[in-house]
């Protein structure tokens, strides 16, 4: 039970990893690609915070009577991974609007159709 | 003990969450489920101690993210009903699911010597995180530890950050905003999708 209650997060970060991998690889529409893209990206985030969780310890904030604190670098780190991660979803959005107005498409396969006719 | 339940809870609610979110075809709902996922991800953050990146992710991730990404669909629908649906797909389906049941084995395979989650001698826990802890009161005067890092020790990171947003937002302007030469497709305000 204890390794159960210790590895779990691990392994639901892995199942998100993974849906966020098939979302990538098996779906042809450019949106959900970076649905899935972003799934892949907050699944790491989980990764960090639980590694930098401390069994019966508090937020990194400096209070008195408290002894424990969580680790404070992931969550500096991954603070600043998710504001990165919206920056890049946001072109990566306009990418597609861009696509979408000179193919009239964002799925995958009408694109790829449209670059071999041409 | 509470906190582990609502952890286990949180998180079984986010891996079906992303499964709904791969079997769902229509996009709208897929972009309202994944803020959806993102606001779960904020009250798991708080719930692991993390308040400052749950702040972030509940007004970045669930906020903007969601905001964005409505925008691109209005700009991106179809002409005719089904206006959001993907279309349907052609690719071999076992493929991908093969690919990822391997990684996947793979991964939880390494997770055995992980230390547990939360335990206090873990290696991330041992080494530099304990001299912030200790001085980033006396050294900066802030109390929030992750402030005074993200601020103080490691100003420049951010200042680099800054400009990783800054481009980002420069690219985005370039593609999509102002005039266009010839706009093939009917096309409807689209210099008012701007970025944050």
């Amino acid at each position: 039970m204890d390794f159960f209650i210790g590895h779990y997060n691990y392994w639901i970060v892995i199942v998100l990893m993974m849906v966020g991998l098939y979302t990538v690889i098996s779906r042809g529409n450019l949106i959900k690609k970076i649905i899935g893209l972003n799934i892949f990206q907050v699944s790491v985030f989980f990764l960090y915070i639980s590694l930098g969780t401390v069994k019966g310890g508090a937020a990194p904030i400096i209070t008195e009577g408290v002894k424990v604190y969580s680790n404070p670098l992931p969550h500096v780190l991954i603070l600043t991974a998710i504001v990165v991660g919206v920056a890049t979803t946001a072109l990566a959005l306009a990418l597609v609007v861009r696509i979408k107005e000179s193919y009239g498409s964002i799925e995958e396969d009408e694109i790829h159709n449209l670059d071999h006719s041409l | 003990m509470i906190d582990i339940v609502i952890n286990i809870t949180l998180l079984a609610f986010l891996a079906i969450t992303s499964v709904a979110i791969v079997r769902m075809t229509n996009l709208f709902a897929i972009v309202m489920l994944f803020g959806i996922f993102s606001l779960l991800s904020a009250g798991l953050f708080v719930v692991m101690d993390a308040p400052d990146v749950a702040f972030t992710e509940a007004a970045v991730g669930a906020g903007i993210s969601t905001v964005l990404m409505l925008a691109t669909l209005a700009l991106v629908k179809r002409r005719q009903k089904p206006y959001y649906d993907e279309a349907p797909r052609t690719h071999r389906t076992w493929l991908p699911l093969v690919v990822v049941a391997i990684t996947g084995s793979a991964l939880i395979y390494g997770t055995w010597d992980i230390p547990g989650f939360g335990a206090p001698g873990a290696p991330a826990q041992t080494h530099v995180a304990r001299y912030y802890i200790e001085n980033a009161m006396p050294d900066t005067g802030v109390p929030n530890i992750v402030t005074a890092v993200l601020a103080s020790y490691r100003g420049f990171d951010t200042l680099g950050e800054v400009t990783v947003i800054f481009t980002a937002a420069v690219a985005v302007l370039l593609l999509i905003g102002g005039k266009r030469p010839k706009p093939p497709v009917k096309t409807k305000d689209k210099g008012k999708h701007d970025e944050a």
